[in-house]
C-alpha cells in the first residue's frame, strides 16, 4: 500500500519536488535560526509570541476538524462521507504533525524540547496540549492505517478500531481546547482571558478545516482521481455554514462585552486590531479585510442556492480559510501581547527567515498530506479497475 | 553516588522512552514517581522588598541599583529595546501603577520614575505555566527561582508574567557583557546561553552568603539613597520591612490579579 | 499482462525499474552504515589517548580516579541539580570528606587550565562540553 506514494505521474514528483523545495529553504533558514538565534524573527521582549505559534494555533484547529467527518460517519453511520472520513483523517496527520514542529522551531532551546516529557508538569497547559497532540496523532495513525487497510481489502475494519474512534472524537475537541486554555488561563492578558476562546476557537475550527476539506474534494475530483461524492461535499457545506454563523456570533459577543462595558484593557486590544495604537496600525488592514470576508462568506454560504453552486462554493472556502487565517494566525497570538503589561505598544511584522521557516514547516505538512492522499488515491483507482 | 546512578538510570530511561514519540504518557509515569509530586506549599519564609519611590526619584540612586545589579549577574547591555535583558529597571509611574492613576493626576506623578523588578509572587503565574519546572517558587524562602540548564525557551512564562520582569536570549548575550581591562567578566555569576529566560533572582547567591541583594547595597551606598530600598524576611516580625509595612501605606503592583506580589512601594 | 512486469504476490504489479532503486537503495544504506568504520580505516589519523593535563598538587580528584573518568558527567549533573534546585551545595564524598559543590570554585580550583583537561578528552571523544557557554572562569587561570 506504501509503496504507491513512490510511485506517480510527473505531475506528483513536480508536486513533491515544490514542497521539498519549501522545506529545504526552511531547513536553511532555521539552521541560520540555530546558530545566531530568535533574534532573526521579528519577535521581541514586549510581542514573544509571533507567527510560529500562531500557525500551531490555526493548525491544531485544522487537526481537531476532521471530527466534523469522522462523528457522523460512525457515530451516526452518514453513508455519504464514506468516501470522505480517510481525506480528514490525513489531513488531521499532516496538520497535527506541523503542530509540535511550528513549537519546536519556537524554542530558544529546541535539543531539550524532551524536558517538557522528562520534567513533566501537571500545572502547565503546554504540558497537557503536548500529550493531548500526540495521542491524537496516533491515534489518527491508527484508524486511518487500520480502516484504510480493511477497506483495501474489502472486508470491515477490526473491532478494536472501534473504541479508538469513539475516542478520538473527545481528543479531537481536547486539543483546541486546551490549546486554547494555553492563552485563556493568563491574568496577565485580558484579550486571551474570556471563557469563550476555546468555544470560538472549535468554531472557528469547524469552519476551516471543512473548507479546506471540501477544496481538497474538489480538486481531486477536478484531477478525475476520485470522486467523493455531492452529497458529501454539499454536507459539509452546510457545516461550514453552521460553523462559520457560530463563529462570527461568538466573535460578535466579545465585541459586546469588551466595547460595551468600555473597560480600558479588554478595548484596548479590539482598538490595536482595528485601529492600531499610538500609530502602530499594521495589523488593523488585515483585521478589516478578515472580518469583511468572513460576514461576506457566512452570508452567502446561508443561502442553498449559492452553497449548492459549486464553483461559487469553492469560491466561498477560501474565502472561509482566509478570514479564519487571518484571525487565528495572525490576529489573537500577537494582539494578545499589545499594549504590553507595562502599557508599551511595540510593533510585530514576521522577518523573511521567520516566513521561510514557516513554510518550511508548511512544505512538511504538504509533502506528508500529498504522499497520503496519493496512496488513498492510486488504492481507490485499483479497486475501480479491478 | 549510588543516588548519582539511580538518578541516571532513571532519567536515561525516561530519555529512551520519551524519545519515542508515541510514548510519552510511559515515560511521563516513569518520571511523576519523583518529581510530579513537588508540592506548592507555603513557604515558610518570604523575602520581601520595599521601594521608597520618592527616594528613588535621584537618578544616581536608580543609576546605582541597576548598575550593581548588571555587575553582579553579568547582565549584557543589548542596546537594540527589543531585545534589551532587564532585572531591575525603571518605568514611568503611570505604567506601573496604571490603577493609581487618572486624567487629573499631575504630570509630575505620572512621569516619576519607579524601580521595577521581579515581584516574586506569592501565587506565581509564571511558575504555573512553565512546562519543565525550570521557574519555580523555592519552599524556603519564596524566592522565584529559575534554572537556567532546564529552560527550553518557550516563553510561555513571558506571556504569563503580568509585570514584563521576565527577558528572553533572543541572541548570544556573551558578546554584550562589558569586560574589565584584563578582559574579564564583572562577576563570575554564570553568564546565560542564547535561548532561555531570565529574570531578577533577588540576588540569592548573595542571600546565600547573609548579604543584601546587590541593589540594596547600592541604594544605601549612595547618599541620599539610605533606605530607598529595603530587603527582609515578611515571617520576621522584628524584620524592617515588617516593621515599614507596618507603619507606612504601602502598594503592590496590579493587586487584583491575586499574584500576590512581594515588592511593595511607598508611594 | 504486460511483459517485463514481474507479478508480485499479492501486491499488484512491481517494474523491471524497481530493481534499479532498490540496489541504489542498498548501497546508499551500506555506505551510511559502514562510513564511521571506513572513516576510521581510511583516516589514519592520531588515535593515541590524548594527553590530560592534570594537578600535580593533588593525587586524586574528590572521588576515585576510575569512577570520576567514568562518571564525572553523572556527579555533575548531580551537583547542577541539587545547587541550583535544592539549594544543596556540600557534597560528601565516599570518603566521607565534605565537598562545596562549586563547578568553578571546586573543580576548577584543580582543573584550572581547563583546556589542556575537559576539552582535550571532549574533542578526542567528539562530545561536546557545554558548562563554559556559560560558566565564567577568570581567564588564564
Amino acid at each position: 500500500m506504501l509503496e504507491a506514494a513512490f510511485r506517480g505521474s510527473k505531475r506528483y514528483w513536480i508536486l513533491l519536488g515544490v514542497w521539498s523545495t519549501l522545506i529545504l529553504i526552511g531547513a536553511i533558514s532555521f539552521s541560520r535560526q540555530l546558530t545566531e538565534g530568535l533574534t532573526i524573527t521579528g519577535m521581541s521582549q514586549d510581542v514573544s509570541w509571533g507567527i510560529y505559534i500562531a500557525q500551531f494555533t490555526f493548525l491544531v484547529g485544522v487537526a481537531a476538524s476532521a471530527v466534523m467527518v469522522v462523528l457522523p460517519y460512525y457515530l451516526h453511520d452518514y453513508k455519504a462521507f464514506g468516501k470522505l472520513v480517510i481525506l480528514g483523517e490525513g489531513l488531521a496527520i499532516s496538520a497535527v504533525l506541523m503542530c509540535p514542529l511550528f513549537i519546536l522551531v519556537d524554542l530558544g532551546q529546541p535539543q531539550r524540547f524532551t524536558n517538557v516529557l522528562l520534567h513533566p508538569t501537571m500545572n502547565s497547559m503546554m504540558f497537557w496540549d503536548s500529550l493531548a497532540l500526540m495521542g491524537y496523532l496516533v491515534l489518527n495513525l491508527v484508524i486511518g492505517a487500520t480502516t484504510f487497510d480493511a477497506e483495501r481489502k474489502g472486508g470491515p475494519p477490526p473491532r478494536w478500531v472501534k473504541p479508538l474512534i469513539l475516542l478520538s472524537i473527545p481528543v479531537a475537541v481536547s486539543i483546541h481546547t486546551v490549546t486554547a486554555f494555553l492563552y485563556s488561563g493568563l491574568e496577565a492578558r485580558p484579550f486571551w482571558m474570556t471563557a469563550i476562546l476555546a468555544p470560538r476557537f472549535l468554531a472557528s475550527a469547524f469552519a476551516s478545516g471543512p473548507s479546506l476539506l471540501i477544496l481538497i474534494s474538489l480538486t481531486l475530483r477536478g484531477l478525475k482521481k476520485f470522486d467523493v461524492g455531492r452529497e458529501a461535499i454539499q454536507k459539509l457545506a452546510l457545516i461550514v455554514a453552521y460553523a462559520m454563523v457560530i463563529n462570527i456570533f461568538f466573535t460578535g459577543v466579545e465585541f459586546f462585552t469588551a466595547l460595551y462595558s468600555d473597560m480600558p484593557h479588554h478595548v484596548h486590544a479590539f482598538e490595536y486590531m482595528f485601529m492600531g495604537l499610538e500609530g502602530q496600525n499594521v495589523l488593523a488592514p488585515w483585521m478589516w479585510t478578515g472580518m469583511s470576508i468572513a460576514i461576506i462568506c457566512a452570508v452567502l454560504l446561508i443561502v442553498p442556492k449559492f452553497r449548492a453552486n459549486e464553483r461559487f462554493l469553492a469560491i466561498l472556502c477560501v474565502g472561509v480559510i482566509a478570514s479564519i487565517w487571518i484571525e487565528k494566525g495572525m490576529g489573537i497570538v500577537v494582539t494578545g501581547f499589545v499594549p504590553s503589561p507595562l502599557g508599551k505598544v511595540v510593533a510585530y511584522t514576521p522577518t523573511a527567515p521567520e516566513l521561510a521557516i514557516t513554510a518550511g514547516v508548511y512544505g512538511i505538512g504538504l509533502l506528508v498530506l500529498t504522499m497520503l492522499y496519493k496512496i488513498v488515491v492510486t488504492v481507490r483507482e485499483r479497486q475501480q479497475v479491478m | 553516588m549510588e543516588r548519582s546512578r539511580r538518578r541516571f538510570f532513571r532519567d536515561a530511561g525516561a530519555a529512551a522512552l520519551g524519545l519515542g514519540y508515541g510514548l510519552p504518557v510511559l515515560g511521563t509515569g516513569c518520571s511523576f514517581s519523583e518529581e510530579g509530586t513537588h508540592t506548592e506549599g507555603d513557604p515558610t519564609n518570604q523575602w520581601a522588598m520595599v521601594v521608597d519611590i520618592e527616594k528613588c526619584k535621584r537618578d544616581e540612586v536608580r543609576a546605582a541599583c541597576v548598575e550593581a545589579c548588571n555587575r553582579a549577574h553579568n547582565i549584557p547591555d543589548i542596546p537594540d529595546p527589543d531585545e534589551e535583558i532587564e532585572w531591575i529597571w525603571t518605568e514611568k509611574y503611570e505604567h506601573v501603577f496604571e490603577d493609581q492613576v487618572h486624567d487629573h493626576t499631575p504630570h509630575a506623578v505620572l512621569e516619576a520614575p519607579v524601580l521595577v523588578l521581579c515581584n516574586h509572587c506569592d501565587k506565581p503565574p509564571c511558575v504555573r505555566v512553565c512546562p519543565t519546572q525550570a521557574t519555580w517558587k523555592r519552599e524556603s524562602d519564596g524566592v522565584v527561582m529559575m534554572d537556567m540548564h532546564r529552560c527550553i525557551g518557550c516563553r510561555y512564562c513571558m506571556a504569563a508574567c503580568p509585570y514584563g520582569s521576565r527577558s528572553f536570549n533572543w541572541r548570544n548575550p556573551q558578546e554584550f557583557i562589558a569586560k574589565d581591562v584584563n578582559g574579564e567578566y564583572p562577576s563570575d555569576y554564570p553568564t546565560r546561553s542564547r535561548g532561555v529566560v531570565e529574570k531578577c533572582n533577588f540576588c540569592v547567591e548573595r542571600i546565600r552568603e547573609g548579604l543584601p541583594p546587590a541593589c540594596v547595597e547600592a541604594a544605601n551606598g549612595v547618599s541620599g539613597g539610605e533606605g530607598a530600598l529595603t530587603f527582609g524576611d515578611l515571617a520576621d516580625p522584628d524584620s524592617e520591612v515588617n516593621r515599614i509595612l507596618h507603619d507606612t501605606h504601602t502598594i503592590t503592583r496590579r493587586h487584583s490579579l491575586g499574584t500576590g506580589p512581594n515588592v511593595y512601594y511607598i508611594i | 499482462m504486460v511483459p517485463g512486469m514481474i507479478p508480485v504476490k499479492g501486491k499488484g504489479v512491481r517494474t523491471m525499474s524497481d530493481r534499479k532503486f532498490i540496489y541504489i537503495g542498498i548501497a546508499v544504506l551500506l555506505i551510511v552504515v559502514l562510513y564511521p568504520f571506513l572513516h576510521g580505516m581510511v583516516a589514519s589519523g592520531d588515535t593515541t589517548q590524548p594527553e590530560l593535563y592534570l594537578p600535580s598538587d593533588a593525587s586524586e580528584c574528590i572521588e576515585e580516579t576510575e569512577y570520576m573518568t567514568a562518571n564525572h558527567m553523572v556527579l555533575l549533573n548531580e551537583w547542577r541539580d541539587t545547587a541550583v534546585r535544592e539549594g544543596i551545595r556540600e557534597y560528601t564524598s565516599q570518603s566521607g570528606e565534605i565537598i562545596k559543590i562549586s563547578l568553578t570554585g571546586t573543580c576548577i580550583s584543580c582543573h584550572g587550565r581547563k583546556d589542556e583537561f575537559c576539552a582535550r578528552c571532549h574533542d578526542y571523544s567528539n562530545v561536546t562540553l557545554s558548562c563554559w557557554n556559560c560558566h565564567v572562569t577568570p581567564e588564564g587561570n
